[in-house]
């Protein structure tokens, strides 16, 4: 699963045993894609000494703080879906 | 809105707090300069990466996370992931 600039998506809230990089602030949260990133080796096993391939997509997604603010934050696409 | 999801030590983003944010300047120790290079050197030879480095820091005990400063964590980290290596044998830097 790919995302463009501008789809509306929400952080998975789904639990998740060992080391990852989704902050628990963001999961669950709505958003919108704001810039795709390159995809990089996964933290999620390379914490554990592999090489971290295949390499997942990062985007950068806005969440609306409140009418006028976003926060932007660094999301993997494997933690990502779509917005209904 | 987690859902009372468990979050470790280092997820505290989006906590409430009234503390001001410690934006001052600090001198490094000598040993902390050498704990950057020593983590710089590991990764480059390829021992020990990042995410290992991360992974340590934030699987540190939390009153221990908390008490530590940033070089602390560092060392403790790269202590424990050496360990697990096989590079350092248990307790051998107390030694």
């Amino acid at each position: 699963m790919t995302y463009a600039v501008g789809q509306r998506v929400r952080v998975s809230a789904r639990s998740h045993e060992g080391h990852h990089r989704t902050p628990g602030y963001v999961k669950g949260q709505a958003g919108t894609i704001s810039r795709v990133h390159a995809a990089y080796p996964n933290p999620e096993t390379r914490a554990y000494g592999a090489t971290g391939l295949p390499e997942q997509q990062l985007y950068l997604i806005a969440l609306a703080s409140d009418t006028k603010n976003h926060v932007y934050v660094d999301v993997f696409g494997h933690w990502l879906e779509e917005a209904k | 809105m987690n859902g009372g999801m468990e979050r470790a030590v280092h997820d505290r983003g989006g906590w409430p707090t009234g503390e001001p944010i410690d934006r001052a300047e600090h001198d490094l120790a000598d040993w902390e300069v050498l704990m950057d290079s020593i983590v710089g050197t590991l990764g480059a030879n390829g021992t020990m990466n990042t995410d290992e480095l991360r992974r340590g820091i934030e699987g540190m005990p939390p009153a221990e996370y908390e008490h530590a400063s940033y070089y602390e964590r560092w060392l403790f980290s790269v202590e424990k992931v050496l360990t697990e290596k096989g590079v350092l044998a248990p307790g051998e830097l107390d030694a």
